[in-house]
Order: structure tokens, then sequence, then C-alpha cells
């Protein structure tokens, strides 16, 4: 699929790139256009030819088929150091050999910079980073954490229109992590750069990317704001990558007007949004979060079993046909739960259910 | 240690060892005679350093064995390069397996094949030859030491300095070379000391006005053992040790670089 341009003329446009490894398609048809100044996270589970795809920005790999443009420009038959993005690794490929801030200034060479402007610069990138009075040390001698900073400094080195970053939390333990996601967005909106971010874990994508693209065995299957993504998902895929999801199946009903329609399931009719044609196998997807326990007009169920997860409880509701539903509700709550063995009701709200291609 | 993982370790180092350590103490005997101890003493050093047609034949021993060990080192480099960066080529594993055989040829076989080639050229034999023969076996010695070391390099390193604008020669000098450096290093020593070692290959290769050190003691030893023989040979070993000492050195500090 084509993704909607942005507003602007593109920074980046991906034009159908196709790559093969042997028989194994790792990037299969992928078209994407990207805003300069924007975030972009391509979101999969490992293998799935997210990182291919920033290789083959950066020009570690050719394409089998398709063009890459920056700007305009034709990068596609470029070698990766003639192409004016760089790249930050999921390792940090820090030169072993050489001081930190040798290695921050290590692109400098050839921008025809004089010796001043190249320790200039390499002192303002230190701050940026907050690795003042780091210069002289061997990346070695570093946390995890300066190393991903220094990492990030000499990536951004060369002001590039276009930073790639491979897992760039990855390697940072939970806390950290999230303290460094705010810092990697602060600097990214200073410097205006674009950034291309693989990740693997959807909670990173949702935190920095403007735009997430799911790609799943090679080909992008959706791309859009995070918020669209979680509550209008395209498929299976991409509504179980992004969170918990409760999925029905059923028959999808006729069209009708106003955009809801009725899908036949074995808990009874359910009204959802969504396309298909009449009569389609479908599944109908509802987040955890907004199914309504309790309350008239709901479909009958039995808890299951109710776990308690500090800012809210999660329950397990056994339907009628002897499937199993979930339901997550915040905390405080208004009203008391039901006890574990009680019927209860479970509301599915026509504004929460999308009906998904089964 | 268990007592029995102890002996076991002793009788092996003796049974390795009790030869060179009987021909290092005769080496310091005063006597003439090689098996009669006659107190200690360290005439036959000098007398060694008095023996010139000795002493010019480790000074041609010394020169093939920098000159084989530069050429092994830079081919044996070059071919651990290739075989690690192309990836799976077509033959790839005829390729390393070439590479590799002449390490566990037959000396005789080796030295015999390289002296019909020599012949069959007409390449006058001498020095040169020598150097090309030694090159030749190290070259695969060297390429084992550096294939491993590249095995062990993070490719993004190289990806990285790529992505910053390095050109590949800049990549290569800059980056690649350095953080192999030290395994290029073990190898060209390893391959010295083979070189400095070798007789049998020396002796079918080499011509009038070329004989390395091994070549002059085993014709003297031939001519019956004297204590001067065991001093030229303890120094030899100590050579050779600390040699070999440096490279496993360099090679184990491998694991810093990365």
């Amino acid at each position: 699929m084509h993704a909607p341009l942005p507003p602007s003329a593109p920074l980046l446009s991906l034009e159908r790139i196709t790559k093969r490894f042997g028989p194994h398609t790792a990037v299969d048809g992928v078209s994407l256009d990207l805003a300069a100044g924007e975030v972009f996270c391509l979101l999969g589970p490992s293998g799935c030819g997210k990182s291919t795809l920033l290789r083959l920005v950066a020009g570690f790999e050719a394409p089998d088929a398709g063009a890459i443009r920056l700007d305009g420009a034709d990068l596609t038959a470029l070698p990766p150091h003639r192409r004016p993005v760089n790249m930050m690794f999921q390792s940090y490929a820090l030169f072993p050999h050489m001081s930190v801030a040798a290695n921050v200034g290590y692109g400098l060479k050839g921008l025809s910079l004089s010796r001043r402007q190249a320790a200039e610069r390499v002192e303002n990138l230190m701050k940026l980073v907050r690795l003042e009075g780091f210069e002289a040390r061997n990346p070695d001698k570093l946390s995890g954490g300066q190393r991903q900073r220094v990492a990030l400094a000499r990536a951004l080195a060369r002001e590039p229109k276009l930073l790639l970053l491979d897992e760039p939390l990855g390697a940072l333990d939970r806390t950290l992590r999230e303290e460094t996601q705010g810092e990697l967005r602060a600097i990214q909106r200073r410097l205006g750069t674009g950034f291309v971010v693989v990740t693997h874990d959807p909670a990173e994508a949702m935190a920095l990317a403007d735009r997430i693209g799911v790609i799943e065995r090679g080909r992008l299957v959706q791309v859009g704001p995070a918020r669209d993504l979680y509550e209008r998902p395209a498929n299976r895929f991409v509504a179980g990558l992004l969170g918990d999801v409760n999925l029905i199946e059923g028959r999808l009903g006729p069209d009708e007007p106003g955009g809801l329609r009725t899908v036949e399931t074995a808990l009874g009719p359910i009204r959802a949004s969504g396309e298909g044609a009449a009569g389609a196998a479908v599944v109908v997807a509802v987040r955890p979060e907004r199914l309504g326990l309790g309350g008239a007009g709901g479909l009958p169920g039995t808890l299951l079993e109710q776990t308690f997860l500090g800012d809210r409880i999660r329950s397990r509701i056994a339907m009628a046909d002897g499937s199993v539903l979930r339901a997550s509700a915040a905390l405080p709550m208004t009203e008391p739960m039901p006890n574990v063995g009680a019927a209860v009701t479970v509301a599915i709200p026509a504004d929460a259910a999308r009906v998904l291609p089964a | 240690m268990s007592a029995f993982a102890r002996t076991a370790l002793g009788l092996a180092l003796v049974f390795l060892y009790a030869p060179i350590l009987v021909l290092v103490v005769y080496s310091f005997n005063d006597s003439k005679l090689v098996t009669v101890w006659g107190g200690f003493s360290t005439r036959w050093y000098a007398v060694l350093f008095a023996d010139g047609p000795l002493i010019a034949a480790a000074l041609v021993s010394l020169k093939v064995a920098l000159l084989s060990a530069a050429i092994a080192g830079v081919l044996g480099t070059l071919a651990a390069l290739a075989l690690d960066r192309h990836g799976r080529f077509r033959g790839r594993g005829a390729y390393t397996g070439l590479l590799y055989a002449p390490m566990v040829m037959p000396e005789v076989i080796t030295g015999l094949s390289l002296l019909l080639l020599f012949v069959g050229i007409g390449l006058d034999r001498g020095i040169a030859t020598i150097v090309i023969a030694h090159a030749t076996f190290a070259t695969g010695f060297v390429a084992v030491v550096v294939g491993a070391r590249l095995k062990g390099l993070d490719r993004s390193l190289e990806e990285a300095a790529a992505d910053l604008g390095a050109s590949p020669a800049r990549v290569f000098f800059g980056i690649t070379l350095p953080l192999i450096a030290p395994s290029v290093a073990a190898g060209f020593l390893l391959a010295f000391t083979l070189s400095l070692d070798d007789l049998v290959i020396a002796s079918f290769v080499s011509g009038p006005g070329a004989t390395t050190l091994p070549m002059r003691l085993y014709s003297q030893v031939r001519l019956g053992v004297n204590p001067e023989i065991n001093a030229a040979s303890t120094l030899m070993i100590a050579t050779v040790g600390l040699v070999v000492l440096a490279a496993s050195w360099l090679t184990a500090r491998r694991g810093q670089g990365a």
C-alpha cells in the first residue's frame, strides 16, 4: 500500500523497494514518503525486514527493485559514504581505538571545515548530549547510556537531513529507556532532523513517532499516527502488535447508512464500524479497556478471574459460547467490581468495535 | 587441580622439555666432551661469536625470516580479508582449503615441488628462493591467525565509518587495519619463527652462498656434536621462545579492542 503523502514535498521517498536474500524476500514492494522533520517508526517483530529497510536507505544493501530518493535526488546507486543520511547503530559501533571526541568528530573529515570549526562542532555536540568532560575517554570506559549518547552525537555530526536509528534504545534498561526517549525527542525537535526509527517495541514507537509504519513479513501493512493504528488497525496483526485485543469471529451484515455494520457472532449481533462485503467472514476487534462490565443490554457471561495491576484491574469473562473475553478497567472505579464466579454482562460500544478481515 | 592432573601435566612437561633442558645445561659445560660435565662456563658462547661462517648463516636466516614473514604477513592478511569479506562466493570452501593445505603438507614435498618450480622457470637458487619458499608455506598460518580476528570483528564498525563519509580506503586504513593489527603482528611473528626453524625446505631450495643457521648447524652435527652447537641452539631456542611469547601476547590482547 502507499502511505498518504504528508502535506509538504517528501524528504525521503521509497518507491516499491524490494530486497531478496536468496529465496527469502526481506522487503516486499515497500513505498513510503517521509516529511522533513518527521519522526517515523518502523515497527514490527524481529526478522520482519524493518532493519533491512533501514540498511537499504543507508546504502549497506542494494535493493533488487525500486528507488530511494532524498529531497528528489536518487540515492539508489550511491555507496554509503556518498549518501547524505547517517545512521545510529543498534550496537552503537563506537570505534574502540578512538577517544569519544575522535568518534564524534570522525564524520567531519571531508566536510571542508576548518580545524576550529570542527572542534567547535564537536564541542557543541558534546554539550547537546550532555557529555562535556568525557572527550578524552575511551568508549569502553563509558556506561551504556553514555555510549548511546556518543553514538547519537557522532551520527548527528554531519548534520544530516535524515537520521536512521536502529533500535536506538534497545540496549538500555527500562528506566533509562523512558528517560532517553524524552531526550531523543527533545533533541529531534531542536534540530528538526528527520528520524527513521526501527523498533520492535510498540510502546517505544508510540512514545517517539509522529507516524508509525507497521511491517509484517517484509510488507508495509499500515501507516499512520499511533492513535489511528491503535484504534483503527488494518488487520489482526496490527491490532495485536499495538496492544491486547479481543477478537470475536463473525459474519458481516449488509451495508448500512452511517458507517456502522452488524456482525453476526456466536455471542449475538455486535455493532461495529468497518468495511467489507456483506456475508464475509470477519473478526470484531475490541480493546479490553473499551469493554464495559455490568449494565443492561450487554452480552451475558461469567467472571472467571480478576487481576489487580495497581492502576487498573484486568478481568477474564467466560462467554455463553465458551470463548473468553478480556476486560481492563482503570482504577479508581466508581462502581464495585462483581465477585469472581458472578454472572456479568459485557457491553461492546459500537465506536470501540472494529471490523477486520478474518 | 587434582594430584593426578598435576602429576600428568608434570610428566608431560618433563617429556617435552627435558631434552631442551639438557641441551641448554650442556651449552654451559666447560668440558670439550659433550656428555661429560666439566663445570660451568660460557666459553662456548665466546667460541660461537668468533665462528665467522656460523654468524654469517645466522644473518642469512634472520634476513630470510624477516623478508618471508613480511611477504607472508601481507599476502596472508589479504587472503583472510578476501575470504572473510566476500561472503559465500562460489568455491569459497575450496579456496579456504587450498590456502590451508600447505600448512599440513609434508615439508619434503613442499621443498621438492618448489625446487622443481625454481629449476623449471630458471630461477637461480639463493636467498631469494628461500624467501619465496618460506613465504609460501607461512601465508596460510598468517591467514588463519588474521581470519580468526576478522571473524570476531563487528562489521558495523566499518559500516559506521562508511556511513560517516569515509571512503573504502579510509575505512580500511583507519578502522579495519588498526583493529586487526595485533593479529597481523602475531601472524608476522609466527611466520618469522617458522622461517627461522625450517631446515627441510631451505635445504631443497637454497643455493651456493645461501646457508641458513639450521642448515649450518645440521651440517656441523654430522661431523659430531660439540658444545658450540649447544650454545647456538640455546640462543635459537631463546629467540624463538621470545617471539612466540610476543605473538601469543598479541593474540590474547585481541579481545580488548572490540
